[in-house]
């Protein structure tokens, strides 16, 4: 039974994963992610002028406002394209258990961003020609973006399994994701925190404990705990969990 | 092969499906009749598992669709109605992923993938994009897909539903000849074809089965009627009515 199960994923993938490529949408947004997170190291990041050979502050502290974007736009047709064209049925009908497809549909969309943030390598080559950056940083920066970007994907599929829109799909799953990263900004919750009484300061430190910021700042420092990883995993387990209650009301 | 008993689907406040029974047997074709919005689909796909049932059981070669969906899936082919696809995959690589779907791997799948195109008459559109078939072309990828596994049992919704006489001449003869050694259900708005194709009929209305029998029997149901579509027309009633 195992192999079979990893046979019906790893077809379910091959197929999502392949589906990608054929549609110009990825290669939009890729093109819009590397302009994006170069763009914003290069000319509000300060990168060249900061004088540091670091990439925390330059490039790494955009890369939350980008996925909030652009990674519900990746993972808006995983489901809602799925129920539109009726496919849904034929999938649902054929030997393999929701979650075959679930998981299968999520590696995919993620092969997919690791792609895209392997192709900002130039920046990392750029800052070890320029001056000689710690790599510790350097490296949970990158898993610490990475996370992100899954911890939005993961929210844009529980929403596209709710929906057979795509242009719904991707207002929520913005709209959940700026959510998400704004109750853990450190202006927004420090300015909440002063004006609320003191009794209250705990639940505003646990709400935006909650925050995929709060994790991500942490780790783009280059201090990496174990928490913050377990928190994007946790965060990932959820949304895939919401995906399959979304699929399974729909044929309720 | 396929035994439905009690079967009962509520949306809602909305009875769908009541207390619907019947087997089918190897060598069986079962036409499924009714008007629009008589429970037709909805009873199909609980059968072939896509729904979960208010009540009742299903069991398909001995299999509990409802214990062990996986497993009774297997013996299941399914032509949904609208026959839908991926548009962004070619004929050839929808039906490798359906026949990788269904456990075929190798030469078995490209083995597979050859018999369902020599018998849906596709090897023309082999390469092209789902995108730009005609509806033809498409429905009878879908059905292709539908007995990509050579499954024992073929439940076709509305299998001829927008095609041109000649498709479906070719389709009800395909129906037909695997009705030998299949178990199948298909639905259909068309009366002859059910004279064409089927050993026996079930016409549903409202969600309940107000008839069941051979074509013959069906024909003789009503006093005063000779044709299917006199029967049918006098036992359903219409939603036009209030």
């Amino acid at each position: 039974m195992k192999s079979r199960d990893l046979a019906n994923t790893l077809a379910i993938f091959k197929r999502e994963f392949l589906s990608y490529f054929n549609s110009p949408v990825l290669y939009v947004i890729v093109v819009i992610y590397l302009l994006a997170s170069m763009g914003f190291a290069f000319f509000f990041g300060r990168f060249l002028e900061s004088d540091n050979a670091s990439l925390t502050q330059s490039f790494f502290f955009w890369h939350p406002w980008i996925y909030i974007v652009l990674a519900p736009a990746v993972g808006m047709r995983m489901w809602s394209e799925e129920h539109r064209l009726g496919t849904i049925e034929l999938l649902m009908t054929m030997p393999l258990s929701p979650w075959q497809a679930i998981i299968g549909k999520f590696v995919a969309a993620a092969l997919v961003w690791a792609i895209g943030l392997a192709l900002t390598f130039s920046i990392v080559i750029t800052v070890c020609w320029l001056g000689d950056p710690d790599p510790g940083p350097m490296v949970t920066g990158y898993v610490a973006s990475y996370l992100y970007a899954l911890g939005c994907l993961a929210v844009t599929s529980a929403a596209s399994a709710y929906t057979r829109s795509q242009v719904v799909c991707f207002i929520v799953s913005v709209a959940l994701c700026i959510l998400l990263t704004l109750i853990g900004y450190p202006g927004i919750v420090d300015t909440v925190v002063r004006t609320v009484p003191d009794s209250l300061e705990s639940v505003v430190r646990f709400v935006s404990y909650l925050s995929f910021m709060d994790h991500f700042y942490e780790m783009s420092k280059g201090i990496f705990v174990i928490r913050d990883v377990l928190y994007f995993v946790s965060v990932i387990i959820v949304g895939l969990v919401v995906t399959d209650m979304g699929l399974r009301s729909k044929r309720a | 092969m396929i035994q439905v008993q009690n079967l009962r689907k509520v949306f809602g406040s909305k009875v769908a499906v009541d207390d619907v029974s019947f087997t089918v047997e190897k060598g069986q074709v079962l036409g499924f009749l009714g008007p629009n919005g008589a429970g037709k689909s909805t009873s199909m796909r609980m059968v072939t598992g896509y729904f979960r049932p208010t009540a009742g059981s299903i069991s398909i070669g001995g299999v509990n669709m409802l214990e062990e969906p996986e497993l009774a899936k297997r013996s299941i082919g399914y032509l949904p109605e609208n026959a839908p696809l991926y548009s962004d995959m070619t004929v050839a690589s929808f039906l490798g992923f359906c026949a990788e779907m269904r456990g075929l791997n190798g030469a078995a799948k490209s083995k597979a993938i050859d018999r369902v195109l020599d018998l849906c008459f596709l090897h023309k559109v082999r390469n092209q994009s789902v995108d730009t078939l005609s509806k033809g072309y498409r429905h009878r990828t879908c059905f292709a897909q539908s007995i990509i596994h050579d499954p024992d049992v073929l439940i076709l919704d509305e299998p001829t539903d927008g095609l041109d006489p000649n498709q479906k001449h070719e389709i009800r003869g395909m129906i037909k000849r695997m009705g030998q050694s299949k178990a199948i259900i298909f639905s259909t708005h068309i009366l002859e074809e059910v004279e064409a194709a089927c050993t026996r009929a079930i016409i549903i209305d409202r969600g309940k089965v107000i008839a069941d029998g051979t074509p013959d029997q069906l024909k003789k149901l009503v006093p005063g009627c000779h044709t299917m579509d006199e029967v049918f027309r006098s036992i359903t009633r219409s939603d036009l009515e209030k």
